[in-house]
């Protein structure tokens, strides 16, 4: 009986005698959080690979926003039923990095699977944030994307500034901010997510430390610093022009990009993966510019460093999962997929190679502004201030740090107590951290 | 006065008993016992290490001035989102109470906003009251209001206690228009009779009257407060500006969630279900005693 309807199942699906012999394609989950049309890149990814060849079969699935897929992978990971690659954003890393147990490294799974990997090969300011201090690369930098300035071209034109010279500098940036405002633009200009880019971004940029331990990639011993005299003289210089309106904070994530794309500020620092945000909504030329610097701050500006999410790869998988997944990380990594992810999407390409076919394509002279990113990233090599942020609960230290900016903004606290008292409670948690894995 | 139902034997009533004893157990007794376990614990993210620590999560919550305030956010929380809720659904009783037509209209329209979930009232007051994008955010500070919750902190604790309280007026004005038209007419014309006046019939003989009713919706409104305005607080300040709108309930799930500390995200719990249990037996003690049951 069996037999029969083998056969008979085989003849109706259309498959030939050796299709029917051979084994289904070994699945790989994939879980991950791209919304829209960052969504339909990852299915189109997905599509691509299983297309490619036979052997596997990668599953994308959705799971919410970043810290919703992070929540179902480490639930998942709990119950003994966790994804084969987890997207994690690049505050989580930390706390992936600290789980040894429940991770695959990437070298490792590279190496293991015979797959080519050369991680030279990769941009250094990109997998720098998820390799560990000797240089092992344990997550594949997936979206990565870094701070930018972008600015309302007609709302220049309407304060009688020229619209195509931004801001250069800090106190540029005020004063054309007070520009604006007089002009009647209800507000200067605004930040997104603005503990990563009034203090992390900003600590980077001028190469301070945001936290001892080479901003923790040295040990979970590190501890915060940024209420240093530079920080807290910006901060303080934010808080005067939130009185009045010169600078105006919009919210601790993506919110402050509404106010941008209004027209109701005429500059906004925020990831440049906003770009696609704004082309799309904003009735008004702007332009993307460089992050703003103190020039009497030595070494200022160094680079920027990333944001968004690289792919994690969970333990306990079978080899010839693992093998599948090493050939996805392959195929992910090819000039060509990688050109056409950063020209769609907004975010870093991740290799070198793919840098240099983007730029020899031509794409940068007719996109002028789609460089700067990288550029501003790759300006110097990174020095231990500017590698990148290895801080354990770094998802509650930044809404620590957005409730105290909060208070300094209100006029409720000073910089120096805000920063302080941020330091103290961020430390607090960062001791709970290295308890917690040791 | 008792009455009883008689079942010859105990297999029939356990069986007729088991669907809901199985709920309860999988989805209110397992995980309580599982947060009581884990309040007591300090484990890692994935937990691939666990340790016991005793009291030490307790002793964490208590020495910490976030949750301190954070007892105090949601103590003027619950009682104002109460209060507000209450009277204006009592007003609103009274004067559905009257309405002869067209009553069934006004009184569906009444209650509407209790069947919409927490997470979408707070959508639809964020839509309303963000200084950016809300109509009526945006028309206030065109007016001349320096509207900006996203900074002022009376501000945001004010627009979540009128949309957690706007949200539970649909419920309260139903209890209390069952309350007010279970009070017989006759008492009422009787003291119309003697010279009463309108308002003095209210507050001598329904008020009274409708006491029970208020008390018990006193607690179930305090609970609601508690323990379901989350979506509310979650989609309009995220518990800020500051931790100014940082309620119990949303530190527990930030703790846990995002924060990823599963032992004091779980003895933060088990002080709510402490809570919980405490209004709960309150409420029998002092409503249910008087309910009639037959």
């Amino acid at each position: 009986m069996k037999p029969v309807i083998l056969a008979a199942t085989a003849a109706a699906v259309g498959f030939s005698a050796i299709g029917a012999a051979s084994a289904e394609p070994t699945a790989v989950q994939w879980w991950h959080a791209m919304t829209a049309a960052n969504a339909a890149v990852v299915n189109q990814i997905a599509d691509d690979f299983n297309a490619a060849q036979s052997e596997y079969k990668i599953v994308p699935v959705f799971k919410g926003t970043y810290a919703e897929t992070m929540n179902a992978g480490i639930a998942a990971y709990r119950a003994g039923k966790g994804p084969d690659i987890l997207q994690i954003f690049e505050v989580g890393t930390a706390t992936m990095m600290a789980a040894r147990g429940a991770v695959m490294p990437v070298y490792r799974l590279m190496k293991e699977a015979g797959e080519a990997f050369d991680r030279n090969a990769y941009l250094p300011a990109v997998t720098g944030y998820y390799s560990t201090a000797d240089g092992k690369m344990l997550s594949l930098p997936f979206n990565s994307s870094t701070a930018i300035v972008y600015w309302n071209k007609d709302l220049f034109k309407k304060a009688g500034l020229d619209p195509d010279r931004p801001p250069k500098t800090w106190p540029e940036t005020f004063a054309i901010a007070a520009k604006l405002r007089t002009a009647g633009v209800p507000c200067g200009f605004t930040a997104a997510w603005i503990s990563w880019t009034q203090l992390e971004q900003f600590s980077a940029w001028h190469n301070l430390p945001f936290a001892s331990k080479a901003d923790g990639f040295d040990g979970p011993d590190a501890r915060l610093e940024f209420n240093n005299p530079t920080v807290v003289r910006h901060i303080a210089k934010l808080a005067a022009a939130e009185k009045d309106r010169s600078f105006d904070y919009g919210g601790r994530t993506s919110e402050p990009e509404g106010k941008f794309v209004s027209g109701e500020c005429g500059m906004i620092q925020t990831s440049s993966a906003a770009y696609g945000i704004f082309k799309n909504g904003a009735k008004f030329e702007f332009g993307t510019t460089e992050l703003p610097y103190y020039p009497d701050v030595p070494g200022a500006p160094q680079n920027s460093i990333i944001g968004g999410a690289s792919l994690w790869v969970m333990a306990g998988k079978t080899p010839l999962e693992y093998k599948g997944v090493a050939k996805f990380f392959t195929f992910l990594s090819q000039t060509a997929l990688q050109q056409k992810l950063h020209e769609v999407t907004g975010y870093l390409p991740i290799t070198k190679a793919a840098y240099d076919a983007t730029k020899e394509s031509g794409f940068y002279a007719k996109h002028p502004g789609r460089e700067i990113p990288i550029l501003q990233m790759t300006a110097k090599p990174p020095t231990e201030n500017s590698r990148g942020l290895r801080l354990g609960n770094l998802v509650q230290i930044r809404d620590i740090i957005a409730q105290d900016l909060e208070a300094v903004f209100a006029g409720k606290e000073d910089a120096q107590a805000g920063l302080d008292d941020a330091v103290k409670r961020g430390n607090a948690l960062l001791a709970q951290f290295q308890a917690k894995i040791q | 006065m008792e009455r009883r139902v008689i079942f010859s034997g105990r297999l029939f009533p356990i069986l007729l008993l088991t669907p809901q004893l199985i709920v309860t157990i999988v989805f209110f007794f397992w995980p309580a016992a599982q947060a009581l376990r884990q309040s007591v614990e300090r484990q890692d993210a994935f937990g691939l290490s666990t340790e016991f620590v005793g009291a030490a999560n307790f002793a964490g919550i208590f020495a910490d001035p976030a949750y301190l305030a954070s007892v105090e956010v949601s103590f003027v929380f619950s009682v104002a989102v109460a209060v507000l809720a209450l009277m204006p659904s009592l007003l609103l009783a009274v004067m559905a109470d009257r309405v002869v037509r067209g009553a069934n209209l006004y009184k569906t329209l009444l209650v509407l906003p209790y069947a919409i979930a927490p997470a979408i009232a707070g959508v639809l007051w964020l839509f309303l009251f963000n200084p950016s994008f809300g109509i009526v955010g945006s028309l206030l500070r065109r007016v001349g209001i320096d509207w900006n919750y996203l900074l002022d902190a009376r501000q945001a604790l004010l627009l979540v206690i009128l949309a957690a309280a706007w949200k539970q007026i649909g419920y309260n004005f139903l209890f209390f228009l069952a309350g007010l038209q279970a009070i017989p007419k006759s008492l009422i014309e009787a003291a119309a009779l003697d010279g009463a006046s309108a308002s003095r019939r209210f507050w001598r003989i329904v008020f009274p009257l409708l006491a029970p009713t208020s008390f018990f919706l006193l607690v179930v409104n305090i609970v609601y407060a508690f323990f379901d305005t989350f979506g509310v607080i979650q989609n309009v300040t995220q518990g800020g500006p500051g931790q100014a709108t940082q309620i119990l309930v949303y530190k527990v799930w930030y703790d846990g969630v995002a924060g990823l500390d599963l032992g004091g995200s779980a003895a933060q719990s088990v002080i709510l279900m402490a809570i919980v249990i405490a209004l709960t037996a309150i409420q029998f003690r002092f409503v249910e005693r008087r309910v009639h049951y037959g």
